[in-house]
């Protein structure tokens, strides 16, 4: 794919990660917020490559991990209802609510669908005139877009049996979250290339100056990363604390105009619970006013369920960054990807997916 | 988050009032809805996240990128180790 | 629970996951396939089932077994491909190729299929009839001749179409042992071309991913290419086609049961781009989707060469390469060297593979 595979380069690979070695002098943490640079940094074994002192520690940036345990109940409830066709992107179907999965739901009669596009969603509903649709709206400010425009067209073309069961988060309220825990360790930011093509630049230089932390907007390719690192590192080595974009060719300060306008149009902010990790004031969005009618929560009878956790998922700590997935007593035990016990073992990019994926080489050999 | 890929804009059309294009992938073809980059034409590359164009991908910038990777270390090994050197005293003891 | 089991004879300490209902996922032909396999059907055929030692199953594509002074391989597959026609072929041609390839993975020459359909009430006669003669097609392409079948009906609303069963029998030549715990360190872990074809091509048209592709199923017939890998004289020890689950399924289950450690290069991973491609704009990995029409070889070291010749000297291994070896170390792993030079292991994958967003 163009303007893909080129970022993949190995010998380039190889000048980023020498460059790397060669402008490092101590250690250092920084976090790579989005799933996918986690996803990206185990598949490709570039954590292996870093200079011993320089760790990853791995961000909450994956959506189907925070997505809360109370969506993720309401969803297969609605999934569970007669007449329903419920709609989601593949990553949410393995992903464990109180007692199963959307997977489970359709074994029970649910009809379940996955789809690669929310615009896919809205079609069946058109299709499908007599069922009740529901589309599973998640994601950061990358999907939101997506989901924005989707139901703004159901309005528009009146199709008045779709509706969205929305959980957006945001990034830079979670920064800020993980930057006020006592226990911290993170000294630089990799921001989320992807969400910055959305949203822009403008929220992260005052966290770079409040939290005195390096920023580098970093896309998801190896050279990507590397370099995302590398700008990183010589910011940390230089006592700099500045806001970067290492990903100019998909990232504009500004952002996209058109997107953020829809947005504020579609969305109005809240209090989102992270799954795992808590409450975080203002880090999520929900349906404005305006589109309170295609909210599939308020359409839908799902008060009153009862959730609860697994007490062995520590889940929580690890999207904090405080606990390394192969340190949870449950890893690779009672929770592996076959059995997941919280969302960061099921999402292709859950850090403790990832590194049951990619990681049990290196504890096969240190065992 | 954002499995997003580049893609080269095929052909514009209008659908149900909404534009959307075919775009290529190489060796794959999806359409695509450009509500969000209304400015984007037929030849242009798009960043695609979920059958939506979230961005233009600048493709000067791209190549500029890749070229500063070309770049890095070709100046080490042009000048040899007085920039090794700079390197070392600037950045104190590895 | 189902009357008629008994739960106090299980041998395996890992218990059946507590799901109470069958999902997708155990007909992904990844773990959860093999679960339903080890934990339900096995100890429920007790000592009628396979004659392997107990908790250690044959998961070979097909049986071995004798018959007078012969070795009969017997195989069954059944295909629930939805759409029932894709780019390159439709459910018929998988239903002969599939069994043919299991057959031919044993080493065999197959020679007589059974074809048995369970049909949805409502099913267009006209697609039944391109079904039987894309089967017929196959068949003859193959050499092999389909003797015998049955037809059910279900209720409009139960099953999807059309389901196909197709079993086959074939012999197994004198002297040939080939089977998945045969693999052995050291040996070379060969495939016959390029992966990901299949897989690619009917996620095409599946409603809800549609998206253009000049990708064609690679569904072929893979017994010719055996012969002439046989006919070098080398001791090939395993042959597997990696279908459903794709080429991560079948090193896991093999260096599983051979208790081997599997390296693989990715460099050397004959993805072509059209495959690629695809897999990165919906998130999947390319050694985890389907191939029929490809296979994998571990053959000893010292015979790479002359195999890998003979295969690309036959039309369907004209692809043919080398992507890795088998070791002792990390037994039951499939370990990748990347690109980049770091590791990284190919897992087992769970159940139906999902495009992803994230």
């Amino acid at each position: 794919m163009k303007y893909l595979d080129e970022f993949s380069n190995p010998d380039l690979a190889r000048r980023l990660v020498d460059q790397i070695h060669a402008v490092t002098t101590r250690p250092w943490a920084m976090m790579e917020v989005c799933g996918g640079q986690t996803h990206s940094i185990i598949r490709h074994g570039i954590d292996q490559l870093l200079p011993d002192g320089v760790e990853m520690i791995h961000g909450p940036g994956c959506p189907v991990c925070v997505t809360p345990l109370e969506i993720i109940d309401k969803a297969l409830a609605i999934a569970a209802q007669p007449g329903v066709i419920f709609c989601s992107f593949g990553d949410m179907l393995r992903v464990p609510g109180s007692s199963q999965d959307l997977f489970g739901i359709k074994s029970a009669g649910g009809d379940v669908r996955v789809v690669y596009s929310p615009l896919d969603a809205l079609k069946i509903a058109r299709e499908n005139p007599d069922r009740q649709v529901v589309f599973f709206g998640i994601g950061f400010e990358t999907t939101a877009p997506a989901n924005a425009m989707t139901v703004y067209q159901a309005r528009r073309l009146g199709v008045r049996n779709f509706s969205l069961l929305v959980s957006h988060v945001l990034v830079p309220p979670a920064i800020a979250a993980i930057m006020e825990s006592p226990r911290c360790r993170v000294q630089a930011f990799l921001a989320a290339g992807h969400v910055c093509s959305v949203m822009g630049t403008a929220e992260y230089p005052p966290l770079a100056e409040k939290y005195q932390v390096p920023i580098v907007v970093t896309g998801f390719e190896p050279l990507d990363i590397l370099e995302g690192i590398r700008r990183t590192l010589v910011q940390l080595e230089s006592g700099r604390h500045e806001l970067e974009n290492a990903y100019p060719r998909a990232v504009r300060d500004e952002g996209n105009v058109a997107a953020m306008a829809m947005l504020r149009d579609v969305f109005e902010v809240t209090d989102r619970t992270w799954r795992g990790i808590g409450m975080i004031p203002g880090s999520g969005w929900r349906l404005s006013e305006r589109y309170r009618d295609f909210d599939a929560e308020h359409r839908f009878e799902v008060a009153g369920l009862h959730t609860e956790e697994s007490p062995l998922c520590r889940s929580g700590e690890v999207l904090q960054g405080l606990l390394k997935p192969n340190e949870c007593a449950a890893f690779g035990k009672q929770c592996t990807p076959r059995n997941p016990l919280g969302a960061t073992m099921v999402s292709s990019e859950g850090a403790c997916a990832a590194y049951y994926a990619y990681r049990r080489l290196d504890l096969v050999q240190i065992s | 988050m954002c499995l997003a890929v580049p893609g080269r804009v095929l052909s514009i059309t209008e659908v149900d009032g909404t534009s959307m294009a075919q775009v290529d992938f190489g060796g794959v073809s999806k359409d695509v809805c450009l509500e969000y980059v209304p400015d984007v034409t037929v030849g242009e590359y798009v960043i695609v996240h979920v059958g939506f164009a979230i961005q233009r991908l600048d493709e000067s910038s791209a190549q500029e990128t890749l070229a500063n990777f070309e770049r890095l270390g070709i100046l080490e090994e042009e000048f040899g180790d007085g920039l090794t050197r700079a390197a070392e005293q600037a950045g104190g003891d590895r | 629970m189902t009357a008629g089991l008994d739960f106090e004879n299980w041998t395996c300490p890992v218990p059946l996951r507590d799901t109470p209902t069958i999902v997708m996922g155990h007909g992904g032909g990844g773990a959860m396939s093999g679960e339903l396999v080890e934990h339900l059907f096995l100890p429920g055929y007790g000592a009628a089932g396979a004659a392997a030692e107990p908790g250690r199953y044959e998961l070979g594509d097909c049986a071995v077994v004798p018959a007078g002074d012969t070795r009969i391989a017997f195989s069954t597959d059944s295909f629930v491909v939805k759409p029932m026609f894709f780019p390159g072929g439709s459910i018929g041609d998988l239903a002969v190729n599939g069994t043919v390839n299991d057959l031919a993975m044993a080493g065999a020459t197959p020679l007589y299929l059974s074809a048995a359909f369970i049909l949805q009430e409502g099913t267009a006669m006209a697609d039944l009839g391109r079904i039987a003669g894309a089967m017929g097609a196959a068949a003859r392409a193959a050499g092999v001749r389909l003797v015998t079948g049955d037809t059910k009906v279900v209720d409009n609303g139960s099953g999807d179409g059309v389901y196909v069963n197709t079993s086959g029998v074939g012999i197994v030549p004198d002297g040939v042992h080939i089977g998945p715990g045969r693999a052995a360190a050291g040996d070379a872990v060969l495939i016959s071309g390029d992966i990901g074809v299949h897989g690619v091509a009917v996620m095409s048209c599946r409603e809800g991913l549609e998206f253009g592709t000049t990708v064609s199923s690679d569904t072929a017939p893979l017994h010719g290419l055996v012969a002439a890998m046989l006919a070098t004289g080398a001791d090939l020890h395993v042959l597997r086609d990696p279908t459903r689950g794709g080429v991560a399924a079948s090193l896991n289950e093999i260096a599983r049961t051979a208790r081997v450690g599997v390296d693989l290069v990715e460099r050397d991973l004959p993805i072509p781009p059209e495959v690629s491609d695809a897999c990165s704009l919906l998130g999947l990995d390319p050694l985890q989707v389907a191939n029929e029409g490809k296979l994998l070889a571990f053959v000893p070291a010292e015979r790479v060469d002359e195999v890998l010749a003979a295969m690309r000297a036959h039309p369907y291994g004209s692809g043919a390469r080398r992507i890795g070896t088998c070791v002792t170390e990390h037994p039951g792993m499939v370990v990748a060297r990347t690109a980049l030079g770091g590791t990284r292991v190919v897992n087992m994958p769970i159940g139906e593979q999902l495009p992803r967003i994230c």
